[in-house]
């Protein structure tokens, strides 16, 4: 059997007397898309937190191509070929487009091949009209893609995305799933969303959070069709 | 066996102090997030308001223990009126405007009093530890210290402006949906807190003498025992005094008191590694 | 807060304007000896010298975005390495690598503390503070005949008196006149500034920025902010070290004041009236200062320190991002052509309250 590109264990956190997430096992193939819902306070964003390194859990261990990176600093799982878009953007306000992004490129890479990247994923993104904006004064949308566009340039195996259409107009949306569809013909994605719409145009496996657990994990058709997910999503509780 | 009750008085002395020079500067922090550059001066104008109130005839304790904290909580109101409530959220612009109102005091207390340090007599004699005289005034520090504290604590949890205090410091728009103005509450603290400043100056006068530059010696302990006890007023410097008057103490009497700072640096700096969030950021985080 | 104000200061300019500023430093540095005595190239020195202070703090704070309170700490460790360097040493040039060395390693360790215990601005303010007041107090207390370095007796608040002058390099007797210093103090102005130029546009500096942008951003694109703020720290410290050798160098003489909080307050002063984010800032902020210093020493109206106080409060409340971006800011308006995303620009989204 071969090594899953990550794999969770056992992973528990606990604040306080609380578990927000509780015995949580996931396995992620290589190339994959994984979507992660569930209605608020699921522990979906918690866990998000833990695959990154932005906590340490409790309990468990979180492997990256068999690596323990349980708790590892940010920068350490990022540099293992991890890419990371935030919920709240986190992008460099005061450079412009071209510099961040470059930023992103330019970590062990030449610096002509890191200005190709550049170049190569602001044409991705339709953003090289934009290309000498200052990022601060973008709208929100040209804003998300900025983010996404700088995780990309890093070139990651791995791209974890928190609520990435967040925000965004109806057509936004739609080029972001079909973005993400784009990214998923080389690298995994696990994508973190709770519009069921976004969703259905991108999902293939899908894995259900509830109370800190796992509550089914399947196709994304039969998880939508499940009951038992619709009560959940309804606010009923489902056991 | 008597220098062992000396150095024991000496170290009760010294946690006093720190207290005492550290609550000031610690209700403003706590309670505003805000790093008063300009704590050591507010004590430095409370030295000068007792020497100044002392030399008019004014019995000595009026002037420690009343007119220096009155006055420097009353010079803590104008500031906050005029400088510091226009710099709310921006911490690190009121860092800097309130060390520009240091540099500002030290300078308009020299071209009025000029450079010369004054005296104000110490109002208690001595008594003897076996061999060692030791000076009762020590004990006037520890007690004013502890019913600073002690105070303080009292009225965070007994009185009024207290719970409002405390709500304003978990949740600002809370208390402003209670009725509280949040402003009120802020220009109040900051006037406290400049007024434990004065009072710790005031008292710590007759030891120090006063002059213009008296501060600087004063906030570098400050600063350390506000930074290392966290964000709980009243058990985070009375915990921080403990532990670094000790040090500094225990250190001073076996070397110099030049090294006895050293070395709480030197603890200060290690801990903040170990506790970035100070001792009641990690443990008893609930406290008040 | 201030950085929010930065925006275009630091990449704008493009070639021109350092090379510009690198031209006018030359000019000042052959043509100064030309038209003016001793007693004015004197002045000068100690301009060029706190100038280089005023370029590292600018570095560190509005580059790197360390809030360093006290780095008159690292200017008082060069003088004083200098000082016990050059009274042990014949050749001075040991006592130049040593003003730079120590303080680097000095700002080595702290940083360690500081950066690696991930605490915030405020509190690195506060740590770098208290660190400059009691090595202070540290210096002040070593009068009497058993502190001393080698040959050099640290000598109190007195302060070490007569310290031996630069050499040229391998030629001790070879001891540099008032011109001599002159063209080392400018000399090593220019050079810091290119320097640091190049630092700003090189991979590393690049990151710096970043960082000071968006720490949490840079960090998940694999950069250790911890480290890369270390090494902002270290090279601020080595060149605050080198204008200490040079300040010690100017009087001939150290002693504790050079660590005081006025010290520390008047470079802070230099960076912020200057402008955070630029290198000219802080160059300028530096001689306006000092000649403000002078003119209201000279005449006896105000007390220097009550002028700081009040030029620090005017500027925090009323031009936070100092008189250099102000005046770039207006000129750009002047002349809108040449850069668009300027002149289009849409409000400034508000991402950055959150």
């Amino acid at each position: 059997m071969s090594v899953p590109l990550l794999e969770a264990e056992n992973v528990t956190m606990r604040f306080g007397g609380v578990a927000a997430v509780q015995d949580v096992n996931l396995k992620l193939e290589e190339v994959e898309l994984r979507c992660l819902i569930g209605p608020n306070g699921a522990g979906k964003s918690t866990f998000f937190k833990i695959l990154t390194g932005q906590l340490r859990p409790t309990e468990g261990v979180v492997r990256f191509r068999g690596q323990d990176i349980t708790g590892a600093h940010p920068h350490v799982i990022a540099r293992l070929g991890v890419g990371i878009k935030t919920q709240v953007p986190n992008v460099f306000n005061g450079l412009t487009v071209r510099e961040g992004i470059g930023i992103a490129a330019g970590r062990k890479k030449s610096l002509r091949h890191a200005r190709q990247i550049v170049d190569e994923t602001m044409e991705l993104l339709q953003l090289s009209p934009i290309a000498d904006r200052m990022v601060g004064q973008l709208a929100h949308g040209q804003r998300q893609w900025v983010e996404i566009a700088t995780v990309l340039a890093q070139e990651p195996d791995l791209i974890l995305l928190d609520e990435p259409a967040a925000g965004m107009t109806h057509e936004e949306v739609l080029r972001t799933a079909e973005l993400i569809r784009e990214i998923n013909k080389k690298q995994a994605l696990v994508v973190v969303e709770h519009d069921m719409q976004f969703i259905r145009m991108i999902a293939k496996t899908v894995t259900v959070f509830n109370r800190g657990k796992i509550l089914i994990e399947n196709q994304v058709e039969a998880v939508l069709a499940d009951p038992g997910v619709r009560d959940v999503y309804l606010g009923k509780q489902a056991h | 066996m008597d220098l062992y009750g000396l150095v024991g008085f000496n170290i009760l002395v010294g946690i006093g102090t720190i207290a005492l020079i550290t609550v000031g500067l610690g209700v403003i922090y706590g309670m505003m997030k805000i790093i008063n550059l300009a704590h050591g001066e507010f004590m430095m104008l409370g030295a000068y308001a007792t020497y100044v109130a002392n030399t008019h005839g004014i019995n000595i304790w009026i002037a420690m223990l009343i007119i220096a904290p009155i006055f420097v909580g009353l010079v803590g109101l104008v500031v906050e009126r005029c400088l510091i409530r226009f710099l709310y959220g921006r911490m690190i612009d009121t860092m800097l405007a309130t060390w520009g109102l240091s540099l500002g005091l030290i300078g308009l207390m020299t071209s009025i009093f000029g450079n010369d340090p004054r005296g104000v007599p110490t109002p208690v004699g001595s008594f003897s530890i076996g061999h060692y005289a030791a000076s009762l005034y020590g004990f006037v520090i520890v007690v004013v210290a502890i019913l600073a504290l002690a105070g303080f604590y009292a009225m965070l949890s007994l009185t009024r402006y207290g719970l409002i205090v405390r709500a304003t410091m978990q949740n600002p728009n809370m208390a402003a949906a209670l009725g509280v103005a949040p402003p009120t509450i802020y220009m109040a603290t900051f006037a406290l807190g400049a007024a434990l400043a004065g009072l710790a100056g005031g008292v710590l006068a007759p030891i120090s003498g006063v002059s213009p530059v008296m501060g600087a010696a004063f906030i570098a302990k400050a600063f350390i025992t506000v930074l290392g006890g966290g964000a709980a007023i009243v058990t985070g410097t009375s915990l921080a005094s403990g532990l670094f008057g000790f040090i500094d103490t225990f250190v001073s009497f076996k070397s110099t008191p030049v090294i006895g700072e050293v070395a709480l640096l030197l603890a200060a700096v290690v801990m903040i590694r170990i506790l970035p969030q100070g001792i009641t950021g990690r443990f008893l985080r609930r406290s008040l | 807060m201030i950085f929010r104000k930065l925006k275009r200061a630091d990449s704008a300019g493009g070639i021109w304007g350092p090379v510009a500023v690198v031209v006018a430093g030359l000019v000042l540095l052959v043509g100064a000896p030309m038209v003016t005595g001793t007693f004015g190239l004197l002045q000068l020195t100690v301009l060029a010298a706190l100038a280089i202070f005023a370029l590292a703090q600018g570095f560190i704070w509005g580059f790197g975005g360390i809030l360093c309170f006290g780095q008159s700490a690292f200017l008082g460790l060069g003088g004083y390495a200098y000082a016990v360097g050059a009274l042990n040493m014949t050749d001075t040039t040991g006592a130049v690598a040593l003003a730079i060395i120590v303080p680097m390693l000095f700002a080595a360790l702290l940083g360690y503390f500081m950066f690696y215990g991930r605490i915030s601005d405020a509190y690195i303010g506060v740590i770098t503070l208290t660190v400059s007041i009691i090595l202070f107090d540290l210096f002040n207390s070593t009068s009497g005949d058993i502190y001393h370095i080698g040959q050099a007796p640290l000598g109190g608040f007195n302060g070490i008196p007569s310290v031996p002058p630069l050499n040229i390099p391998g030629n001790p007797d070879a001891q540099l006149d008032t011109n001599g210093l002159w063209y080392a103090a400018m000399g090593a102005l220019i050079l810091c500034y290119i320097l640091l130029k190049w630092i700003l546009a090189s991979r590393f500096g690049r990151v710096v920025v970043a960082i000071r942008e968006n720490e949490t951003r840079a960090q998940l694109l694999g950069y250790d902010p911890r480290l890369f703020k270390l090494l902002t720290f270290i090279i601020g410290a080595g060149i605050s070290g080198l204008a200490g050798c040079l300040y010690t160098n100017w009087g001939a003489f150290i002693s504790p004041t050079v660590f005081s909080l006025t010290m520390s307050a008047q470079v802070i002063i230099y960076v912020l009236v200057g402008g955070l984010g630029t290198l000219i800032g802080p160059i300028l902020g530096a001689v306006g200062i000092q000649y403000l210093i002078n003119v209201a020493g000279g005449q006896h109206v105000i007390d220097p320190n009550l002028l700081l106080g009040i030029v620090l409060v005017a500027f925090v409340l009323l031009v936070p991002q100092g008189v250099v971006p102000v005046i770039r800011a207006g000129f750009r308006r002047l002349i809108p052509a040449k850069q668009p995303s300027t002149t289009l620009a849409q409000p400034v989204s508000q991402e950055a309250s959150r």
